[in-house]
């Protein structure tokens, strides 16, 4: 009888995959965005069952609560339809997904010879919000800091690059 | 009890999947999201690890890991924008200036 | 120990001549110009006689040690001059006939624009030929050799805006390099196995060898490649060439250095190395046949040539054979006095021709002159003492020197005699014509009319004086002196059986007669001992026999008198006929026996045609032109290739981005797993 912490991690498992290749097949980007939705989620789900909860939460707030809104805003606004079928790039094709193929083999073959049998019990290393703000803000506080500068260049950057264009040709004329 | 090589197995899926759809797809918001997808798998992994090595610090390399794909996410969708401005299209083939 | 000569100042006081002329020449009045040419090389002169007086007293060979040049390992070579009795002939014949042509040139050239220039090239080859005769080693002499062969080239091409002068000085250059090559090669040989150059301890350590038997042998291979060079530079089959052709320089030169000087270095180094051609009785085989090939064969095409200077070169080159045949029989001092003698005549023979061309303005074709006997005497007296002379009539010099060579020939092999016999006939029959034609029966030119005719060689051709007129005195003067010699220079050499005592062949007797190889008997057919003149009874023949000989050749030289004489002043419409009736040999030589063409087709248009072929379009253009190209060319497609990877799709991109990471995963297990 599998544990039910296997049972539980395939479950969330077969979701990720699922949307992960759905994300994949679909044509239309909405699509895309939705099973990547549903891929976050099953992943906070596998988050849960390592014992992080906190970054769980995270996950599921910023990820797929503002990240991929954000994408889906943007769909909408720019009213993006069914993928065209354009030729692109026969190099992608012939050389990319092999090459994605074959280094992802090499990964799995090293993943299974070194740590194959190791078990992680569920909840292995529970991640409470104490402990982690206790790292964040002592050892990683540099980091931190960086990061939020980091995120007022992006929202800087995101204005000027999404402003209108209206203003900077009136000014040109 | 579930094997730390699944968990790495599934990381590893996730990111072949990310960088399969980067390849194969021609709508550029739609690679956007694979890139996502990367850095979920990567997540995934980062929390696996932290799990199976007891250190902290794995899980908080996952919040700088969001942060900066937020901060990209940004930025990228905001590039993207402006790109739809000039050329009226999404398709990523069509977006070759920079061709010798 | 002999007192200092300074025999070092006698070459360079000609080099200062020419380095003062050719630097500030240009700028110089004429006169200047000739006093300095003139002040220096009779410097040179006096230098020789002075010396030559204070020669008895001296303990000979004497030497002078100048500085040190060369010191590597074992070998060494020094600036050094050496004296002897041959040396001292040499520069008595070298500075006093020099000089006079000095003196005729001031006339000769007084009209041309570049008067420095000629003097300065004069002063220079003074320079060289000093050089060339006072060294004491083969080193020495191989720069005086290289030099002279320089003043030639910067002489005969002298008029250089003359397409034919020009390639006339690069003939003379470059086939004279040829038979410099071979010179070489001996100076190796005597490097390699006798250790040095030096005259005297080359001779040291071959003189106690013994004669080499038939060929193969150190000895006869520095010989025969000594006379290869000698071949070069005096003008021998096979490397004769070059001499016609230099007729295109100024007169004066082709009496100088065609004449007198240059090409008799050949003789004198010839001369100077007889020890070791007495020990190598196969090189001096060689060198008396082809000395008389080359007397024969050259004066057979001085038979038919019409331009006055090409009869007296091919003569030239007809005596400079008899010269060599001396030589290789062995009767050094024989070819020694034809040297001398040869230079009077021959040079007197050549300033009387230039006398003839000033006076007719310019004219050199003997058929468009005649009767000039009248009109310009001293020049006439003057080249009918040279004629005499060189056709051997008793009496004058030619005579005694030209039959001790055939007397002594006919020693050695009566083949060698017959040659020469009939080559003296052919000399006397075409000295003769030369005479006939110039001075006497009616005048076919055209210098009366007033103006030069337009084959003006010269650079008096367009004198505008109009008529023939007898050159100035400046010019008559040498050639009387030089006819005065003509007479009378031979009498130092009056053989025993004439009533003399051979002064000549006893004052060279202590260069020449030391050297036989010990006891052995040379190729000549002679006992080792010292080649005695014709003082003692020698085993073939006597005293009369050399007087029978004498008579023949004196018959001979006026046979061809005769016919001349009735070739070309009693029935001059007879040459015609005969040349038409005989028209192939005729042909023959008239052109030279096609040497010439012969030359050209197997040496020279394969050398341009390969090279132009071959080298230049083939190598030049093919390979090393092309190699760059398409190194270039090569560059520019690889990176025409390569650009199309930029092609501003970012799936490709990824694409090989993905490629690229497969490939490191890859590496890096391989490494992680090969541990």
């Amino acid at each position: 009888m599998p544990s039910f912490h296997l049972i539980l991690f395939l479950a969330f498992g077969v979701v990720c995959m699922g949307g992960a290749i759905n994300l994949l097949a679909q044509r239309h980007p909405i699509n895309s965005a939705l099973s990547l939705i549903a891929v976050m989620a099953a992943l906070a789900g596998e988050y849960l069952l390592l014992g992080a909860e906190f970054v769980a939460a995270v996950q599921v707030i910023i990820y797929a609560g503002a990240v991929m809104v954000l994408f889906v805003f943007v769909i909408m606004l720019l009213n993006a339809g069914i993928e065209e079928e354009t030729k692109g790039s026969r190099v992608a094709l012939l050389l990319g997904v092999p090459g994605v193929l074959i280094g992802s083999v090499f990964v799995a073959w090293v993943v299974l010879r070194n740590s194959g049998t190791e078990a992680v019990p569920i909840g292995a290393l529970p991640g409470h919000p104490t402990d982690i703000a206790q790292l964040l803000f002592h050892d990683f506080l540099l980091p931190f800091e960086v990061t939020s500068v980091l995120i007022l260049i992006a929202i800087m950057g995101a204005v000027v690059l999404a402003s209108k264009p209206d203003a900077s040709e009136r000014k040109a004329n | 009890m579930v094997p730390l090589s699944y968990y790495l197995l599934l990381s590893g899926f996730l990111f072949a999947c990310g960088v399969l759809g980067f390849l194969i797809k021609r709508n550029i918001i739609t690679i956007f999201m694979s890139i996502e997808l990367m850095l979920n798998g990567v997540n995934l992994s980062f929390v696996a690890f932290a799990a199976h090595w007891h250190v902290l610090a794995g899980q908080i390399f996952v919040f700088f890991v969001m942060v900066v794909a937020a901060a990209e996410a940004t930025v990228g969708l905001a590039i993207i924008i402006a790109v739809y401005r000039t050329r009226e299209t999404l398709n990523v083939d069509q977006v070759n200036l920079l061709k010798l | 120990m002999n007192p200092m000569l300074n025999l070092w100042l006698i070459p360079v006081l000609p080099l200062a001549g020419a380095a003062i002329n050719g630097f500030l020449g240009k700028k110089s009045s004429r006169q200047a110009v000739t006093t300095i040419a003139l002040f220096f090389s009779a410097a040179a002169f006096a230098m020789a006689l002075w010396v030559a007086m204070r020669f008895s007293s001296l303990a000979l060979p004497y030497h002078e040690y100048l500085a040190h040049w060369i010191r590597s390992g074992t070998f060494s070579v020094d600036f050094e001059f050496y004296l002897d009795q041959l040396s001292l002939v040499m520069l008595l014949v070298v500075t006093g006939v020099g000089f006079l042509i000095h003196i005729y040139s001031v006339g000769y050239m007084w009209d041309d624009p570049s008067y420095y220039r000629f003097f300065c090239y004069l002063n220079l080859f003074m320079f060289f030929m000093l050089t060339l005769i006072l060294a004491g080693n083969y080193l020495q002499m191989f720069i005086g050799w290289e030099g002279v062969g320089l003043a030639s080239y910067l002489l005969i091409g002298f008029w250089f805006t003359k397409d034919s002068a020009a390639s006339a000085g690069k003939k003379a250059f470059i086939v004279n390099r040829i038979g410099d090559f071979g010179f070489l090669i001996a100076l190796f040989l005597i490097i390699k196995h006798l250790g040095s150059l030096n005259f005297d301890r080359v001779f040291q350590s071959v003189l106690p060898l013994s004669a080499e038997t038939a060929g193969a042998g150190l000895l006869t291979a520095i010989g025969i490649l000594l006379m290869v060079g000698a071949a070069g530079k005096s003008a021998q089959i096979p490397l004769y060439v070059w001499l016609p052709d230099a007729m295109e320089g100024p007169t004066p030169v082709s009496a100088l250095i065609h004449a007198a000087t240059m090409v008799t270095a050949g003789v004198y180094m010839v001369s100077r190395s007889h020890i070791i051609f007495e020990r190598a009785p196969m090189a001096l085989t060689v060198v008396a046949i082809v000395g008389t090939l080359t007397a024969f064969f050259a004066a057979t095409i001085g038979i038919v040539q019409t331009d006055i200077k090409k009869v007296l070169a091919y003569s030239t080159v007809s005596q400079l054979g008899y010269m060599f045949m001396a030589c290789g029989v062995g009767a050094f001092s024989a070819g020694i006095f034809h040297l001398m003698t040869h230079a009077f005549f021959k040079g007197l023979l050549f300033l009387a021709a230039g006398s003839v061309i000033h006076a007719v303005g310019g004219e050199q074709d003997m058929r468009k002159m005649g009767g000039l006997r009248t009109k310009i005497p001293w020049t006439f007296w003057t080249m009918t003492a040279g004629t005499l002379a060189i056709a051997g009539i008793p009496g004058l010099a030619g005579f005694f020197s030209k039959d001790e060579i055939l007397w002594r020939a006919y020693q050695a092999s009566w083949v060698y005699w017959l040659v020469g016999l009939v080559t003296a006939f052919i000399t006397s029959f075409y000295m003769f014509r030369l005479w006939f034609m110039t001075f006497f029966g009616e005048y076919r030119g055209e210098a009366e009319s007033g103006h030069g005719s337009d084959s003006a060689q010269d650079a008096h051709g367009s004198h505008g004086h109009g008529g023939i007129h007898e050159s100035p005195m400046v010019m008559v003067i040498p050639l009387v002196i030089l006819a005065i010699l003509s007479v009378v220079g031979g009498y130092v050499g009056v053989p025993g059986s004439l009533g003399g005592s051979n002064h000549f062949d006893k004052f060279l007797g202590p260069v020449f007669h030391v050297s036989a190889p010990a006891g052995a008997q040379n190729a000549l057919g002679e006992k080792g001992a010292p080649e005695q003149e014709t003082e003692g009874p020698e085993p073939k023949t006597g005293a009369s026999t050399e007087l029978m000989f004498t008579g023949i050749s004196v018959l001979a030289a006026l046979l061809g008198f005769t016919l001349a004489w009735q070739l070309y002043y009693r029935n001059p419409q007879l040459p015609a006929k005969i040349a038409i009736s005989m028209q192939g040999a005729y042909q023959a030589l008239v052109h030279k026996y096609y040497v010439d063409e012969l030359y050209g087709a197997l040496f020279v248009k394969p050398l341009i045609d390969g090279s132009t072929r071959i080298l230049w379009q083939g190598v030049d253009r093919k390979i090393i032109d092309a190699a760059v190209n398409d190194a270039g060319d090569g560059a520019r497609h690889l990176s025409d290739e390569a650009r199309h990877m930029q092609s501003g799709n970012i799936r490709s991109y990824a694409g090989w981005i993905a490629a690229g990471s497969a490939v490191v995963i890859a590496f890096m297990v391989w490494m992680a797993v090969s541990r």
